[in-house]
């Protein structure tokens, strides 16, 4: 199982995922500049959390635009698992590879916080690892996680994360993370490279990265 | 000649002027004069401070290296260091609350990096005036708007730090951010050498933004500052980390780097003559290859400039290319501006043509140093003399209160605004000092910043050896040993001989108690002038403080652990003197601060040994508010009542809310009751209570007078700064 880490010009939590792939999960995986096209032998591609590009003019919108995009484009198509954590999700949104945008939080700041996550679904390659209904403890850290989709019908079956109890950001029907159709591309807001290991306080996450192994 | 007018523009005396001429040898030209001025400000030139600070210890075992540099360095292990600096952004933040912190951030963090290091934590010691005022609110908002919008950004995690609301800073609120950073590489430093080795401006382009900023920091807050705001920076933290990447990816890769250093206060001239000085040689500089964003920019306004985000190299000749490449990866500027030369000047030159020349010791070796006037101020005696300590008759009420007040309830309403666990380290944080995990080695980092301005303004010698004792002990408490200080001291006009009295007896406390601990001050910062037409800010040393827990097996924390655990307390409580009770019941900071230091010394080594052997579940540190309000926070953490029963000659209230130092509160399992009285055999150990229930019950003499449930005291505690900024 090749994991492959996108690289954007102010990611930050690139570093703390490449730690629980390589150290917790120990999978080969690898760094790849957003400025590189080859996604050769990967299996699974991540868009991390961060910045990119400052989130200026809007989060991931500038991102979308880097050349990788266009090969992690083709690579979703055919199949490849494609995992969007909190600015990644953003930019998957951005790039149409998952439906609906991320606006602005409620309260209009930052929040980093645990927060309680229900798993919705169990049936896809990121969450194979969970129960169905189970409550989960994971980090969040954003200023632009307010989810929003006119139709949120047209999407209820692609709902696999979502806020229990509390929603932090006024995320519309508490949607915390959801698929594409095919089930392939997943972002998610809350941060599971955060909370997979003991001494951080929290293992819900790590079984987001197992599930992804166990899939292929 | 000059008039008093136009050196007032740059804060320069007439006497400083003369003394410039004389050794110069000659008048100096407008270039010259505005570089000498930022050097010699209070900000760059340390002039009233630098002769009191040599009070500080600053060697130990561990130091790697010492004030002087852009951080200090202490060894952790043979492969890694730990690198810290703590630095003030007040003025700016004062004006421009957004930027003026945002950009004190920036840099710090370059600070760090400077030194080789990636940084990897920041804590931010804030002061303001009270929430009541809403300037206050915007200028709070501001700063932690502030940080959060740099810090999270810059993906460096906010894990502490602390905060306090005192009507002394209204208008000249104190922003210090502490940065600490893990070197596993070279070692780097700011110097220059090797005559033609090139001097390189990487980062952002250079504009007119904080020109001046450096003398603007070393005034008096006035209604005009508001009209200085181009004085203030702008951040962009986008830029910033990707300086940080390319920054540490370049040393990582290329042994053609001699030395670096920030581009922080006076720009170019500080970084080019600091670099200098340090190497032993002099630089030429060409103003034209600074790349700039505005037009028309006179060379004084180029090597003046404080936009942020830039960083000043000096690489081996003939490899520059193998750099270039690196840097424009990342997207940043890599443009050579100057050379190594052999004779001890800056000199400046505009299309080939010399503009000014100043001796290298003029702008650094030569800047003045004052003697200072202290004289105690009169009203001393009156100040540390309580009346009429109120007496009270609901101790439940004032418990309430206390808890409410902004300076001892809950800070999360500012920390869920910083990213604090990204980097995937933060293992503690919270609850007094915060921990952090090395990856890679079993053992793990405390660090803690602490400060007390109205103990200082009561006593600073005393108050000054409380800062230091208290961080320490915040950090014994996580299981962590001390290792070094990194200090800011922000204090009002030091010409005012009141205010001199305070700095240099507060500087002499923190030495002592620094002395008597046997931790090392590595680096620091000094900020005067912080004072408004209304308003001198209370004499404030803050004291950052990092610390090493062998291996999380030592690792402690505050919170209670389980039900029938017994609860100590080690030290004497009581000494209402300085205390929040007297300040929130009769509207005033009085009375005299307390502390025992041979108590301390003796104290906190066997702390550390009890929580290594395993024998204390949990340690708080008693501070604001006193036992009562640590006791619910050990409860609120914990989630788990208390049954307190003392016996007391005291008054119940200065038992409940005296800050006398040190005591701390442990819980110990029953089995280990008497292996914790062996090894605290002839302190001040006393068994008050056991952890039980879900309230907080307190019983002096018999009588109970308070009982109160954990969730309502969380709900109080948690609203006192929140109800304020809705």
């Amino acid at each position: 199982m090749n994991f492959g880490i996108i690289v954007f010009p102010s990611s930050n939590c690139e570093r703390d995922c490449f730690y629980v792939i390589k150290d917790v999960i120990e999978q080969p995986v690898r760094f790849i500049w957003h400025k590189e096209r080859d996604l050769k032998g990967i299996d699974c591609v991540i868009l991390p959390g961060g910045f990119s590009y400052g989130d200026y003019l809007r989060s991931g919108a500038i991102a979308r635009f880097s050349p990788i995009m266009e090969s992690v484009k083709e690579f979703a198509e055919k199949g490849g698992l494609v995992l969007g954590i909190c600015n990644g999700f953003q930019i998957l949104t951005e790039a149409g590879l998952l439906p609906g945008a991320l606006g602005r939080n409620n309260g209009l700041k930052f929040i980093c916080k645990y927060v309680s996550i229900r798993i919705e679904r169990t049936d896809t390659p990121f969450t194979m690892e969970y129960r169905e209904g189970e409550i989960v403890k994971m980090p969040i850290a954003h200023n632009e996680g307010n989810y929003y989709i006119d139709d949120t019908l047209s999407i209820k079956d692609q709902v696999v994360l979502r806020y229990y109890e509390e929603n932090p950001n006024g995320a519309i029907d508490n949607i915390a993370g959801i698929v594409n159709k095919k089930g392939n591309v997943f972002g998610l807001m809350p941060h599971p490279e955060r909370c997979s290991e003991e001494i951080l306080g929290s293992e819900d996450g790590r079984r987001i990265f197992t599930s992804i192994v166990r899939s292929l | 000649m000059r008039t008093k007018e136009e050196l007032k523009r740059i804060s320069m005396s007439l006497e400083e002027y003369e003394m410039v001429k004389s050794l110069l040898g000659r008048e100096p030209n407008d270039l010259e004069l505005g570089m000498i001025a930022v050097m010699w400000s209070e900000h760059c030139g340390y002039k009233h401070s630098k002769k009191t600070l040599k009070l500080f210890p600053t060697s130990g075992p561990y130091v790697l290296q010492g004030p002087g540099e852009n951080a200090g360095v202490i060894k952790l292990d043979e492969e890694v260091a730990l690198v810290m600096k703590m630095e003030s952004h007040n003025h700016p933040s004062a004006i421009e609350p957004y930027q003026g912190a945002a950009t004190g951030v920036g840099g710090i963090v370059r600070d760090i990096l400077a030194m080789g290091a990636r940084p990897i934590a920041l804590l931010d010691s804030l002061r303001f005036g009270q929430l009541d005022n809403p300037r206050t609110r915007y200028l709070f908002s501001g700063v932690v708007s502030g940080i959060a919008g740099y810090g999270n950004c810059i993906g460096v995690p906010t894990v502490g730090g602390e905060l306090a609301f005192e009507r002394p800073y209204t208008d000249n609120p104190l922003v210090n951010v502490m940065c600490v950073g893990l070197l596993k590489g070279r070692l780097m430093t700011g110097k220059a050498t090797g005559v033609g080795n090139s001097l390189i401006l990487v980062g952002a382009s250079t504009g007119r933004d904080g020109i001046h900023g450096a003398t603007f920091a070393s005034v008096e807050l006035t209604d005009e500052s508001i009209e200085r705001r181009p004085a203030v920076q702008a951040g962009d933290p986008f830029m910033e980390k990707l300086l940080i990447e390319a920054v540490l990816e370049a040393i990582e890769k290329s042994d053609a780097i001699i030395g670096l250093q920030d581009m922080g206060a006076a720009g170019i001239t500080s970084s080019a003559s600091e670099m200098a000085a340090r190497g032993g040689f002099g630089v030429e500089i060409e103003v034209t290859k600074v790349p700039q964003r505005e037009k028309g920019m006179t060379p004084e306004e180029i090597m003046i400039s404080e936009s942020q985000e830039r960083m000043l190299f000096c690489v081996k000749k003939s490899r520059e290319e193998e750099l270039r490449a690196l840097f424009e990866k990342w997207g940043l500027n890599f443009a050579v501006i100057g050379e190594v030369i052999l004779d001890r000047v800056i000199r400046i030159k505009e299309k080939g043509k010399v503009m000014g020349e100043v001796p290298i010791d003029i702008l650094t070796e030569d800047v003045p140093a004052y003697d200072l006037k202290p004289e105690e101020p009169k009203e001393m005696k009156r100040l540390q003399i309580v009346e009429d300590i109120p007496s009270i008759e609901n101790y439940e009420d004032a418990l309430l209160r206390l808890l409410a007040s902004p300076n001892c309830s809950s800070s999360h309403w500012v920390y869920q605004q910083y990213d604090h666990m990204v980097e995937t380290n933060t293992v503690g944080i919270g609850t007094g000092a915060s921990v952090l995990r090395v990856k890679g080695k079993d053992y793990l980092i405390g660090v803690t910043t602490d400060e007390e301005g109205r103990y200082c303004y009561l006593d600073p010698y005393t108050g000054g050896m409380m800062v230091v004792a208290e961080a320490a002990r915040n950090l014994i408490c996580t299981g962590a040993e001390p290792l070094a200080i990194t200090d800011g001291l922000n204090f009002g006009n030091p010409e005012d001989p009141e205010i001199a009295w305070y700095f240099v007896e507060a500087v002499k406390g923190m030495s002592e108690a620094a002395r008597r601990l046997n931790i090392p001050v590595i680096s620091g910062n000094v900020s005067f002038y912080n004072e408004s037409e209304k308003y001198t800010v209370y004499p404030t040393p803050i004291v950052g403080m990092v610390g090493k827990i062998e291996k999380l097996e030592y690792m402690c924390s505050p919170s209670f652990k389980d039900e029938e655990d017994i609860i100590y307390t080690i030290g004497e409580p009581g000494n209402l003197g300085g205390s929040i009770f007297i300040e929130e019941l009769i509207g005033e900071v009085r009375g005299k601060p307390k502390l025992d230091i041979v108590l301390e010394v003796k104290l906190q080594p066997i702390l550390l040994k009890a929580i290594r052997m395993g024998i204390i579940k949990s340690a708080q540190d008693v501070s604001r508010g006193g036992l009562a309000i640590a006791l619910a926070e050990c409860s609120i953490w914990g989630n788990l009542g208390v049954e307190i029963d003392i016996d007391t000659n005291l008054p119940k209230r200065e038992l409940l809310f005296g800050e006398a130092q040190p005591v701390i509160i442990v819980s110990v399992t029953p089995e280990k009751e008497k292996e914790i009285e062996e090894l605290f055999k002839g302190m001040p150990l006393r068994k008050i209570g056991r952890v039980n229930g879900d309230s907080l019950k307190i019983k002096i003499n018999g009588e109970e007078i308070i009982n109160i449930e954990i969730l309502e005291l969380e709900k109080v505690w948690k609203s006192g700064i929140k109800r304020w900024m809705k």
